[in-house]
C-alpha cells in the first residue's frame, strides 16, 4: 500500500489512516525485536550446544578479521598520535602523548573502531549469509529436518561475536599503541619501556573493565542485529542486500547510541 | 510420455495423511479454501495445479513449517497443530522434505550435508556406520562421485538429486517433494521421474509430489488431485483427472503439450 501521506490531495484522515500505519509497524517490529533477543537469552542455556559450529565462528569472526583490524588499529595509532602533538607542543607537553594516547585508544577508540570495523565485516557477513539461507530456503530444510535453525545459526553467531569483539578490541588497541610509540619514538626518541610505562600509568583498573564490557556489548549487538535482519530477511536476492545493508547501518548506530550512555555510566561510576 | 505401472504396495486401508476442512489466508488472499485430502501408505500422490494455487502452502502445512488457519491435519496418527515443538520434531523426522530449489547447505559439502541430520538425529551410529550411510544413499541417488563436492560445483539436476539423498538419510515413512522437476532439462526430468519411482519401491515411502509439470505427474503419481480455486476439484488416475470437460482443466492440459 502506498503510504505516502504528503502526496498531493491526501485528506486528513487518511494522514491520519498512515500515520497510524506507520506507527504500528514500528511497534510490530519492536515486539519482534524483543521476542528475538528473549528467544537468544532462552536457547542459549539449553542443548545442544553446537560448540563446533561456536568454534567456527569464532573463526570466521575472530582470526579472520585479524589483518583488516590490525592495519587499521595501526593506522589510527599513528595517525591520531601525530594529530595530537601540535596541541601538545604549543604548551610544551610533548611528553604527555603516551599518556593522551592511552587514554584515548583504551576508553573509546579502541572498542569503537573495532566495533565499527567488525559492524561493516561481520555484520554485513552474517546478515547476507542468514538472509541468503532464508531466501534458498535452507532455513526451512534445517527446520523441517528436526534440527532447530535458531539454535544452529543465531544462538553460535551471536556468541561467537559476543565472545570475539572483545578479544579483537584487546588486539586493536595494542596494535593502535605500537603505532603510537612507533610515531613517538620516532619524533620524540621515547623508549618502549618508557612509552608503555606512561600508558600504563594514565590509566586505572576501571577504564580496562569499561572497555571490556562496552566490547562485550558491541559484540552482542553487532551479531544480534546481523542475525536479526538475515533471519528475517524477504523478498528475494533484493532482501539479502538489504539484509546485510541494513545489518551495517542498524548495528553502527546502536554502538554510536551504546557509547554514549555507556560513557555516562562510567562517568557517573568515577565520580564517586 | 510413459504412464506410471500399477503399484502393488499401497495399503488402502491405512492412511498415513489425513486433512480435513484446511484453510489457510495470506492477508486478504485464501489459498486454501476447506482443502480434504487422504495419503494411503506407500501411494505416490501427485498434486497438479498452477502457480500460485497453494500446492507448496500444503506441504509446508503438512511439514509444520505453516499453521492451518482452520481445519486438521492428521500425520502418522498425530494432529500437526496441536503438537509441542518436541513432538512435532519427532513427527518431522519421519518426514521426507525435498525443496523446489534443493535447500543444500551451501557453504558444507555433500558429505557434510547428509552428516548433518546424522549427527543430530543418529548418535548412536559410529563414523563407519554413518559413512555407509551417507555413501548408501548416495548410491541411491547415483552421485557417489560427488561426495566431496561442494553445492555450487554441481548441476541443477544433481542438486536435486543429492536433496532428496539428504531427505533419506534419515529413512522417513512420507516424501514431500516440491516441484521436482521445476527448471530441470526434460532428460534429467526423467531422470528425476525414475528417481521417484525407485525411492518409493527402495525406502517403502509414502509421497506428496506438488507439480505443474504433466509427464512428471504420470510417470510418478499413483493418484492425482488437482487443486483449482483453493480446492481438490478433479481426483484419479491421470487419465481420469484429464477426462473432465472443465475449461480449465484442459486448458492446463493442453498447455503442456503433452502427447
Amino acid at each position: 500500500m502506498d503510504l505516502d501521506k504528503n502526496k498531493p490531495g491526501a485528506s486528513p484522515a487518511r494522514r491520519r489512516y498512515v500515520t497510524t500505519r506507520r506507527l504500528d509497524r514500528i511497534f510490530v517490529e519492536l515486539a519482534n525485536v524483543y521476542r528475538f533477543n528473549a528467544r537468544f537469552f532462552k536457547e542459549v542455556w539449553f542443548p545442544p550446544y553446537e560448540l563446533r559450529e561456536v568454534i567456527r565462528q569464532c573463526y570466521e569472526i575472530g582470526v579472520r578479521s585479524l589483518p583488516l583490524i590490525s592495519l587499521t588499529g595501526f593506522i589510527i595509532g599513528i595517525v591520531f598520535t601525530n594529530q595530537s602533538r601540535p596541541s601538545l607542543a604549543d604548551f610544551g607537553a610533548t611528553s604527555l602523548l603516551p599518556a593522551l594516547i592511552s587514554v584515548a585508544i583504551i576508553r573509546a577508540i579502541g572498542p569503537l573502531v573495532t566495533a565499527l570495523i567488525a559492524a561493516g565485516r561481520v555484520g554485513s557477513a552474517i546478515g547476507a549469509e542468514l538472509g541468503s539461507m532464508r531466501v534458498t530456503e535452507q532455513i526451512d530444510a534445517m527446520e523441517v529436518s528436526a534440527t532447530n535453525p535458531f539454535k544452529f545459526l543465531v544462538v553460535t553467531r551471536v556468541l561467537a561475536s559476543t565472545l570475539m569483539i572483545p578479544a579483537l578490541t584487546m588486539f586493536t588497541t595494542l596494535v593502535s599503541l605500537l603505532g603510537g610509540y612507533l610515531n613517538v619514538h620516532q619524533n620524540e626518541l621515547t623508549s618502549l619501556s618508557v612509552f608503555f610505562y606512561q600508558v600504563f600509568d594514565a590509566i586505572t583498573f576501571l577504564d580496562i573493565i569499561a572497555s571490556s564490557v562496552k566490547s562485550v556489548i558491541f559484540g552482542f549487538t553487532i551479531g544480534m542485529v546481523g542475525c536479526y535482519k538475515g533471519y528475517n530477511s524477504s523478498k528475494g536476492t533484493e532482501g539479502v542486500g538489504k539484509a546485510a545493508n541494513s545489518s551495517v547501518v542498524t548495528a553502527m548506530f546502536l554502538i554510536f547510541i551504546e557509547e554514549l550512555l555507556i560513557m555516562q555510566v562510567i562517568n557517573t561510576i568515577r565520580a564517586f | 510420455m510413459e504412464a506410471k505401472r500399477i503399484n502393488p504396495n499401497i495399503d488402502r486401508s491405512e492412511k498415513v495423511i489425513t486433512i480435513r476442512g484446511l484453510r489457510k489466508a495470506f492477508d486478504d488472499f485464501e489459498v486454501l479454501r476447506g482443502v480434504d485430502l487422504d495419503l494411503f501408505k506407500g501411494e505416490n500422490l501427485v498434486v497438479l495445479g498452477r502457480s500460485g494455487t497453494g500446492k507448496s502452502v500444503l506441504i509446508k502445512i503438512i511439514s509444520g513449517l505453516l499453521q492451518a488457519d482452520e481445519g486438521t491435519v492428521n500425520v502418522l496418527g498425530q494432529d500437526v497443530g496441536g503438537l509441542k515443538p518436541r513432538e512435532m520434531d519427532a513427527l518431522r523426522l519421519k518426514i521426507g522434505f525435498s525443496f523446489q530449489n534443493s535447500a543444500l547447505y551451501d557453504s558444507m559439502t555433500v558429505r557434510e550435508n547428509l552428516e548433518f541430520p546424522l549427527e543430530r538425529h543418529a548418535k548412536h551410529m559410529t563414523v563407519a556406520e554413518r559413512e555407509d550411510t551417507i555413501q548408501y544413499v548416495l548410491e541411491a541417488v547415483g552421485l557417489l562421485q560427488a561426495i566431496n563436492q561442494m553445492p555450487s560445483e554441481l548441476s541443477g539436476g544433481q542438486r536435486k538429486r543429492i536433496g532428496i539423498a539428504r531427505t533419506l538419510i534419515l529413512k522417513p515413512d512420507i516424501m514431500l517433494y516440491d516441484e521436482p522437476t521445476a527448471g530441470l532439462d526434460p532428460i534429467t526430468c526423467i531422470e528425476i521421474n525414475s528417481l521417484i519411482n525407485e525411492v518409493q519401491e527402495k525406502f517403502n515411502t509414502s509421497s506428496i509430489i506438488i507439480t505443474h509439470d504433466l509427464t512428471c505427474a504420470r510417470a510418478v503419481g499413483d493418484r492425482i488431485v488437482m487443486l483449482l480455486d483453493g480446492q481438490f476439484q478433479r481426483e484419479g488416475t491421470f487419465d481420469e483427472v484429464f477426462e473432465s470437460n472443465d475449461e480449465r482443466v484442459q486448458s492446463f492440459y493442453n498447455y503442456n503439450f503433452i502427447d
